[in-house]
Formats: C-alpha cells, sequence, structure tokens
C-alpha cells in the first residue's frame, strides 16, 4: 500500500510538474482519497464529486488527485506536494488525514482545505460531512423487518463517532420494528481490504448474521453475501447496483457532487470561507438507493416513508427516550440529540452488546 | 465465545492461509536459489488481475488460474533478466517489481471493476466429505486448496530428495562452487524466479475468484509482504511454511469469529495484533535457521 502510493506520489508529482506549465489562470483543485477510486465506494463517490466540478467549469478549472493515500504521515506529505504545487483548494476525503491537514494548513495559509467527516477547523479549513446516519435508520428498519434470524451483522471500519452514530441509528430503528432483534459488529479496522471484508462478512454470516450493513468501502462483502445465498445487504457510500436485485436491497448514495461544485465556485469568485456542513437527506447529499423488489412491498413504504418523514424533518433518527448501553438516561421522551453529541458519539445505545475498543 | 463453531473456524481458517500460503513457497524456492525477489506483491497483485481477466473472458476459472500463473511468471522475468543477466540491486529491484505491478494491475483491471467472475466449485469429494468433523474442515475446499498444498509437498520432495533440487540448493548457498562446478546459476535461478512468480500469481488469483470474488484495485492488501516474512521466519523450510501461514490465517480467521461471535471480553487490539504475534513468537520459538549463504548476492562468472 505504501509503495503505491509513493508510485501514485511520483506520477501525481509528475502530473503536477507538467500541469505548472500549462496556464496560471486556471483554479487548481486536489483531491487525495483514501481508497482507490475504483473502489466503487466511498472514493469512488468523491471522485464523481471532481468530474463534476470539471463537468461544471471546464477550462476554469484544473483538478488533479491521488489515490490510496494512507492515513497518516504520508498523507501530509502529499497535501504539502499539492499545496507547492499551486492547488488552491484540496479536499482531504477521510477522517484520519484531519492532523495532516491542520498540519498542512498551518504551513500554507493562502491554500485552502476542505476536510471530510472531521471535526477540527481553522481560518482556510472547512470541515464537511455528510448525515449518513439518517440513512442508516431507513437500512435498520428494512435489517430489522427483513431479518429471520434475528442476527443482523455490522462491518465497522474504526470505532470513530462517525461509524458509531451509524451502527446505533441502524438499531434503534430495527429494534422498533423487531424488539428480537440483536447486532454484531466486527470491526475490520480498515476502510478499504477487499479479503479482509469479505472475511468479516463470512465470520458474521457463520456467526448466524442474514443481514450485512458495512462500513467499509468495498463491494467485497456483498459477493460474500450473494455466495451464501439467504442473506442482505445495504450499498455503501455508494449505490453498488451490480448486486441488486439481491443481496444487495438498497443502498446509502454520498452524492458530494453539489457541495463540491459550489465550494469551487466559492474559491473562483473569492467568497470562499471557512464553514462547517452537515447535509442530509434534504438537502441530496445522502440519498437513499432505490429498493429492490427482494424487500416486501410494505417495508418498502414503511422505509420510503421513513426517509420522506426525515427529509421533512419531522422524525428526527435519534429521538428519546434513548438510554445509553449501561442503562443511564440519554434522551427523555420526545427529546432529540444534538449535533455537538452526535459529532463527539462515543457510546453505544441500551440493547447493542459487546464494547467499543478504545 | 460458546457462539463460535469450531468446525467452520478450522475450515476458514485453511481457505484464509491459502493465498499467503501459494506465495510464500514460490518465495521459498527463489530464495533458496539465493534470490531476494520482495515482488511478491506486485506478482500477487498482478496474477490476481490476469486470473480474473482470462477467467471472465473464458468463463473457467481453471483457464484464469492458468493466466494467473503464467501472468506472474512473466511479470517475474523483468525482474529475472534485470537482476540476473543486468546485475542489478536485487532489493531495488524487487520494491520496484512490486510497484510497477501495483500500478500495472490497476490499469489492466480497468474494465473489470465491479465485474462478476465465474464461481469456483468445491470439489466434491464423496464418501471423505461425510465423515463427522473432518470431513468439513478438510475435504470440502476447492481444488486450488489442494494444489496449494500439493505444491508444498512437491517442493519439498523436490528440494530433499531430487538431485535438481540439490543442485539448486547448492546455486543458494554458495554460486561461485556451484559455478565451478559446471552448475549453470543464472538459469538455475531465473527458474527458480519464474515458479516463484507463477506461484504468487496464484495466490493473487486465489483472492480474486475464490476468496473476495471480484477485482478491486490494491486488493492484495500487504500479502505478499506477509508471505516473504514467513519464508524467514519459516527458516526456508517447507513444513515450517504451513504451520506459519495456518497460525497467520489462524489467528486472523479467529478474530474475526470472535468479534462476530459478539461479547468478547478482549480488546480489540489485541485480536488485531494476534495474527502478527503469533506468527512470529512461535516461528522464532522453533528457533530461526540459517539463511542461504548467497541470499540476494548478485552472480556473475567474471567474479
Amino acid at each position: 500500500m505504501t509503495f503505491k502510493t509513493v508510485l501514485l506520489g511520483a506520477t501525481a508529482a509528475a502530473a503536477f510538474a507538467t500541469g505548472a506549465m500549462a496556464q496560471d489562470d486556471k483554479t487548481k483543485v486536489g483531491f487525495i482519497y483514501v481508497g482507490p477510486v475504483g473502489d466503487l465506494g466511498w472514493s469512488y463517490q468523491h471522485d464523481q464529486g471532481r468530474q463534476a466540478i470539471e463537468a461544471e467549469y471546464g477550462d476554469q478549472v484544473e483538478t488533479v488527485f491521488v489515490e490510496s493515500v494512507p492515513e497518516g504521515p504520508d498523507a501530509e506529505r502529499v497535501l504539502t506536494q499539492m499545496a507547492l504545487q499551486g492547488a488552491e483548494l484540496i479536499f482531504a476525503t477521510s477522517f484520519g488525514f484531519m492532523e495532516s491537514v491542520m498540519n498542512t494548513a498551518q504551513k500554507f495559509p493562502e491554500v485552502k482545505f476542505e476536510h471530510a467527516t472531521g471535526y477540527q477547523r481553522a481560518d482556510n479549513v472547512s470541515t464537511y460531512s455528510a448525515r449518513f446516519y439518517e440513512g442508516r435508520a431507513v437500512q435498520g428498519l428494512i435489517a430489522g423487518e427483513m431479518t429471520e434470524s434475528n442476527v443482523i451483522g455490522y462491518i465497522g471500519s474504526y470505532p470513530i463517532p462517525e461509524v458509531i452514530r451509524g451502527i446505533n441509528a441502524a438499531y434503534i430503528q430495527a429494534k422498533k420494528v423487531n424488539p428480537e432483534v440483536e447486532f454484531r459488529v466486527v470491526w475490520a479496522y480498515t476502510w478499504f481490504d477487499p479479503a479482509k471484508e469479505a472475511e468479516a462478512a463470512k465470520a458474521l454470516i457463520d456467526a448466524g448474521a442474514d443481514v450485512i450493513l458495512q462500513h467499509t468501502d468495498s463491494t467485497a462483502p456483498q459477493a460474500a453475501a450473494q455466495e451464501a445465498g439467504d442473506v442482505i445487504t445495504f450499498g455503501q457510500a455508494s449505490d453498488m447496483l451490480d448486486y441488486a436485485p439481491k443481496p444487495r436491497v438498497s443502498s446509502i448514495i454520498d452524492n458530494w457532487n453539489q457541495y463540491y461544485v459550489d465550494r469551487v465556485g466559492a474559491v473562483i469568485d473569492g467568497s470562499w470561507q471557512s464553514e462547517d456542513t452537515w447535509d442530509g437527506i434534504d438537502s441530496g447529499m445522502v440519498e437513499i438507493g432505490e429498493i429492490t423488489d427482494a424487500v416486501p412491498e410494505d417495508v418498502k413504504q414503511a422505509a420510503l416513508e421513513l426517509k420522506d418523514k426525515i427529509s421533512a424533518g419531522e422524525v428526527h433518527p435519534f429521538t428519546g427516550p434513548i438510554n445509553k448501553q449501561d442503562g443511564s438516561a440519554w434522551l427523555a421522551e420526545g427529546e432529540t440529540a444534538d449535533d455537538g453529541t452526535l459529532l463527539g458519539m462515543n457510546f453505544y445505545v441500551e440493547g447493542i452488546k459487546g464494547d467499543i475498543p478504545q | 465465545m460458546s457462539n463460535i463453531d469450531p468446525i467452520l473456524l478450522l475450515s476458514a481458517i485453511i481457505v484464509v492461509a491459502t493465498p499467503i500460503l501459494l506465495a510464500a513457497i514460490g518465495e521459498l524456492v527463489v530464495e533458496r536459489a539465493g534470490v531476494l525477489n520482495l515482488g511478491v506483491e506486485g506478482m500477487m497483485i498482478t496474477g490476481a488481475v490476469c486470473g480474473f481477466i482470462v477467467a471472465t473472458l473464458t468463463g473457467s476459472p481453471w483457464l484464469g488460474f492458468a493466466g494467473a500463473a503464467l501472468g506472474g511468471a512473466l511479470l517475474s522475468m523483468i525482474f529475472g533478466i534485470l537482476t540476473q543477466l543486468f546485475l542489478s540491486n536485487q532489493v531495488a529491484t524487487g520494491l520496484a517489481l512490486t510497484l510497477f505491478g501495483l500500478g500495472l494491475s490497476a490499469l489492466l483491471g480497468q474494465g473489470y471493476i465491479g465485474v462478476k467472475g465465474p464461481s469456483v466449485p468445491d470439489v466434491y469429494l464423496p464418501i471423505l466429505r461425510d465423515i463427522p468433523v473432518l470431513g468439513p474442515i478438510l475435504f470440502r475446499h476447492d481444488i486450488i486448496v489442494y494444489l496449494a498444498l500439493a505444491i508444498v509437498l512437491g517442493v519439498w520432495v523436490f528440494l530433499e530428495r531430487s538431485r535438481a533440487g540439490r543442485v539448486l540448493r547448492a546455486v543458494g548457498e554458495n554460486h561461485d562452487a556451484a559455478h565451478a562446478l559446471g552448475y549453470k546459476v543464472v538459469r538455475v535461478r531465473l527458474m527458480a524466479i519464474a515458479f516463484g512468480g507463477a506461484c504468487a500469481g496464484l495466490g493473487g488469483a486465489y483472492l480474486s475468484l475464490v476468496r473476495v470474488p471480484q477485482w478491486t484495485e490494491g486488493m492484495t492488501a500487504g500479502a505478499g509482504w506477509i508471505a516473504l516474512a514467513i519464508v524467514v521466519f519459516a527458516s526456508w523450510r517447507p513444513g515450517r511454511l504451513v504451520l506459519g501461514a495456518w497460525l497467520f490465517g489462524g489467528a486472523t480467521a479467529l478474530q474475526l469469529a470472535l468479534q462476530a461471535a459478539g461479547g468478547v471480553q478482549i480488546p480489540i487490539e489485541y485480536l488485531q495484533m494476534a495474527p502478527y504475534l503469533a506468527t512470529i513468537l512461535v516461528l522464532v520459538i522453533l528457533r530461526a535457521g540459517r539463511a542461504p549463504g548467497s541470499l540476494g548476492r548478485s552472480f556473475h562468472a567474471s567474479s
């Protein structure tokens, strides 16, 4: 992985070098991805956003990207390189790039940074994320209705608030429609490792799960579920429609296109400011992929209704009464969670077994 | 703990270990011939993509595996020609081969992302598969699992019992002496390198055709490096190699099964470390052996 990055870094550097000779009036926009653009999941969707920028602004912009950048010191090197080569706006599209972004931003106050799913900002660092948990709630409803074994498997990547929030949101809805339901969480400690993800899915299926939710980026769990037979899954980050109508019965699609186009537009006309954006289903940043016929009609309608209510603001996925895992009260009857708590969520809600790795 | 089915777990271990075992046994032969090829990861991923492409085009997973072996062997020949004929540095060339293989495979695989390949059926072994306990663990796998073990056995017989194997070891221990005795050092090494490439290719194809099964960029995710480490920790011996690969596969499968079973009290970080720690520990305790004498040194008849 590291060596691939070196290679990609080198190619990217070559691309910058040739790019630097091109006209200077173009706005240069850089992207770093944590996985390959071919993952058909998370990084793929960000790259769709990059392409949307090119389609929107044509010759006014020049975009560059480096894929499969490991979270850690390598990321800072790649970011520095991009900044040195004249990028005016850089999108860092993974949580683990946070420190690298903050360090690089300090060194290059003129360069603007956009960090996905992070929580640290500066004058030249914006953060943005999508309320994936809204989509997770819809998935949880379908999962709770569809499971026969009442065991739902969940492949987590890293125990960070974003992932924990998704687990909780899905669990709350699943429990609502099926009180018998039980969640089994496997932490894969990777965003992208098809072999490991497939292995995690198989381990969950061996343990009795007939629904697999994933918060990792490859389609390997979908393939594993397909092979196992009577198991359903949900597309993660991207539609993963190749696995429809079964195992993939629906999906959460991250649609960054509009946000990226807007932010680049703001840099071009000089109105860019450090902001924190957290949009959900209502703005279109989170889309629910088509629910296939493998789902009974009444369940499908219930899921779509929940989606519409979340979109209209009538339902918040975290509405009390909800207790924390240890039984202590979190939200009172009718109370909804505030964004601060959600952003820093580091606890399971009542009913989920197992510990969150600390 | 009670939720883990030991039979399913043991069966999973054998499957998880197979790609690493294949890549490692190839590298073992290469290193016994005195060549250090750090390009295992690159050859694996190239095998993964070649195997997937051939299997999808022809509809036959077996042709896919053949294509993977060929692809891995061809790629290894770049390394072979550079290091054996042009005497380039083996470490640098091997690393370059990994980089090249990762890039090349991404390029070749462009049109195959998200495509579904043909499925590989399990071998149907009547009677054997119905033996209680042992049947599901040992006799319900695909043929590549058995092929991998057969290759390991073949390599052991070759190295320890055959004349050609002794020549190969002589070349690896002291290439000057082997040369003085009239053995073709470069030719032996090139053949070993090609064998190593073919095995790594098979290991990669096992990932893309059986375990995952689909093509995604970077899908070997470091398996080649683990194979390299296992060769060293196994003291360049085929028997210990199997042990090492199964230990690694075992700890990997166990930690996932433990998590999936729910309610585990062991911190997950320790479970994550377990495969690496267990493998290193056991193989170190077994006492590391001596590396082949000429390992990593360039040979030219004039020197």
